[in-house]
């Protein structure tokens, strides 16, 4: 079942086509599917690159959440910044990251975005407005909040977007940032990627409320639950808290439901879900194959031009790889640099 | 302290031993349970409840939200009224997320309250590199927590002492935080059966020697044994002492050592600037023991910079075998 058959909308009735249908024109949308693509294949790369011994250390893959990414981020320019999770590669793409330098900063190569300093749980692009991800559950709260501040004290209209899972919603850090983003009308939007769990604990164990959003209202801001597989959906509440946080108005909280098909990490036995459960959400929910057969639906593309997306994206991924395979490591000699500013 | 009782004893790996520990103390006393993030389950990030939750219920290995502060924070609460909690964090980096409760609350309570109450818990840190997580899942801050009057600050090296040294600390009627290497994890080495206690605050001498004393702490211990027995092959004599406790510390088992040996080398994973071996380095300086040495003092210590993630910049940060070897031959031949 598609996400389009699920709310009935007919292709030629232009007035209830889904958001952003009304909002972007095709070659938008054509670039959100291929950021879709880009995303899943860095990972299934990264992944495999793992297997194979050519990353070293732990990554949290994003698979089956790129709808959220993608969604939140289209509307958005390199100014407007967005702070990251651990699950941050999708964000880091979606924003407009290079995967070349991606890889590379995965192999710790030099090339790579954090000069392999960071990896995985670090990446960042500062250029497109990424501040990175964050190896600190609820790390990025704070800091987004205090990026909107800058946007407001430099009057910039920018926006700043905090990705957080379900998990970092139980962290002080969580409501401290919510409460100080509502009392100063910051213009931020907090995007929960609800995934159902944090590592192993599901969000009803974990959380005192049953949705994210619920939380919102404690701190007087708008909480919108959406379908975070549903990329018009994602778009359309992340197009009216854009609004909001460029209006003055303050911050939304965004929860947007989806889920994770990898296990949390590369430990992770998934021991605390059932198989049929991750089954369910791959075969029936794809937020890749929803969002495909809606473009097809409504004429932006067709399965020629698909094909065509997916083998340009295929060739992007291997081309990351090879550079970053080729790229060099880092001198054991600079190990102390960019521990502080160097001055002149 | 209950008297050393060793019985049998077969080979375990540091975490499982810990998990022995763990479920010794919960069978002999109700009131020790343990909490923390994803430890039902899930066995732990780094597999160290294992399937307790399976033995002892969920009510007695209790899943926390993601809430460093809190969690530790009810720890204390539930020390200070009569229970034994046994608090993991999933990494020791996030402490610094419960430093409040840590410092302000667990480390001064019975002080502040003139010895009205006593903080029995116990807190458990997966610390370290070496594992490619970059800077904030790598680091060791052991000595920040060493720096708190109130608190103990240990650090098993071996399986042995893991065991030992975690059921002393459920046993002890003060906070104790223990670090634990996570490489240490899967180390194997002879574990006694059955209940027995390593006493806090008590260094060990692993290797006796004349010429130079080494004082290391955690994994460093194995390195420096590494080490030392390479410059056998030399020559040189190098006594390698286990420190296992850095707070309270055990200054007698130093002293001895360097006004022996007149030389004295200090190993450790934490950076090196305001870390153990500045205290070890300092103490010495203070005591009978400085009249005693040949050379200045040496600190071997991590790198002053966070933990990179690629893997050659990570090996280069903290002290490794190589590394202590030439320090050590250096400093006893007195090349420096
Ligand atoms: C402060 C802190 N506590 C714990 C962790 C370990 N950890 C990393 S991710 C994670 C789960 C996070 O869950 P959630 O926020 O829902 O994000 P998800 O992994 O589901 O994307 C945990 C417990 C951490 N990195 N930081
Ligand atoms: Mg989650």
């Amino acid at each position: 079942m598609s996400a389009t058959a699920k709310k009935g909308v007919k292709k030629s009735d232009g007035a209830n086509q889904p958001f952003i249908y009304r909002q972007y024109d095709q070659e938008k949308l054509r670039d959100a599917l291929r950021k879709m693509y880009l995303i899943r294949q860095f990972e299934e790369g990264a992944e495999e690159s793992y297997m194979r011994g050519l990353i070293h250390g732990t990554m949290h893959l994003s698979i089956g959440q790129e709808a959220s990414a993608v969604g939140i981020c289209l509307g958005l320019s390199d100014e407007d910044q967005i702070t990251s999770t651990h699950r941050g590669h999708g964000h880091c793409i979606a924003k407009g990251a290079d995967v070349s330098r991606m890889f590379a900063e995965f192999f710790g190569k030099t090339t790579g975005y954090c000069r392999g300093r960071g990896g995985s749980m670090h990446i960042a692009d500062v250029s497109t407005g990424n501040l990175g991800a964050n190896g600190i559950v609820g790390g990025g709260l704070p800091i987004a909040v205090g990026a909107a501040l800058t946007a407001k004290k430099m009057k910039t209209d920018n926006v700043v977007v905090c990705f957080f899972g379900d998990g970092a919603n139980n962290e002080g850090a969580f409501h401290e940032a919510l409460n100080m983003a509502a009392i100063w009308k910051l213009p931020v939007v907090f995007v929960c990627e609800n995934n159902g769990y944090g590592m192993s604990t599901s969000v009803a164990r974990a959380t005192a409320v049953p949705n994210i959003a619920d939380r919102a209202s404690a701190y007087a801001m708008p909480g919108v639950i959406v379908d975070g597989n549903v990329v018009s959906d994602v778009a359309e509440a992340m197009h009216e808290a854009t609004e909001r946080a460029r209006n003055g108005e303050g911050p939304t909280l965004i929860e947007c439901k989806t889920y994770r098909y990898r296990g949390h990490s590369k430990s992770d036995r998934n021991r605390y879900r059932t198989k049929e459960e991750i089954e369910e959400w791959m075969t029936e929910r794809d937020p890749i194959e929803a969002f495909e057969a809606e473009l097809v639906e409504f004429g932006v593309i067709d399965t020629a031009g698909i094909e065509e997306i997916r083998e340009s994206v295929r060739k992007e991924i291997e081309a990351g790889i090879e550079f970053a395979k080729e790229s060099p490591m880092p001198e054991v000699a600079n190990l102390e640099k960019y521990v502080y500013t160097e001055q002149a | 302290m209950d008297a050393q009782v060793e019985t049998a004893t077969r080979e375990l790996s540091y975490a499982q031993a810990i998990q022995e520990a763990m479920a010794i103390a919960m069978e002999r006393d109700e009131r020790v349970f343990l909490m923390g993030e994803d430890i039902g389950v899930y066995g732990g990030a780094f597999q160290v409840t294992g399937d307790l939750v399976e033995r002892f219920g969920p009510e007695r290995v209790m899943d926390t939200p993601i809430s460093e502060l809190g969690g530790a924070g009810v720890a204390v609460g539930a020390a200070v009224t009569g229970m034994r909690p046994i608090f993991e964090f999933q990494f020791s980096d996030f402490a610094t997320l419960a430093m409040e409760q840590i410092v302000n609350q667990a480390a001064k309570m019975r002080y502040m309250l003139g010895g009205a109450v006593s903080v029995p818990g116990v807190m458990r840190f997966p610390a370290g590199s070496g594992t490619g997580a970059a800077a904030q899942h790598s680091q060791s801050l052991e000595a920040w927590l060493g720096h708190v009057p109130g608190l103990k600050v240990i650090q098993p090296a071996t399986p042995h002492d893991a065991k030992g040294m975690l059921l002393a600390a459920i046993e002890d009627p003060d906070p104790v935080m223990i670090y634990e290497h996570k490489i240490l994890y899967k180390m194997k080495g002879e574990v006694p059966e059955g209940y027995y206690t390593v006493p806090i605050g008590k260094a060990e001498v692993r290797r006796e020697g004349a010429d130079l004393t080494i004082v290391a702490t955690s994994i460093m211990v194995h390195k420096a044994l590494d080490a030392a027995k390479q410059l056998a092959e030399e020559g040189i004599d190098v006594e390698v002492i286990d420190l296992r406790t850095v707070r309270p510390m055990d200054r007698q088992t130093i002293i001895e050592s360097v006004c022996k040996t007149s030389r004295l080398m200090c190993v450790y994973e934490g950076v090196k600037t305001l870390g153990v071996g500045a205290e070890i380095s300092a103490m010495i300086a203070e005591s009978e023991a400085f009249d005693y040495l040949d050379a200045p003092v040496v600190r071997l210590g991590g790198a002053e910079t966070p933990i990179p993630y690629n893997p050659e910049l990570e090996k280069a940060t903290v002290p490794q075998v190589d590394g202590i070897v030439k320090a050590a031959r250096d400093l006893a031949t007195g090349a420096r």
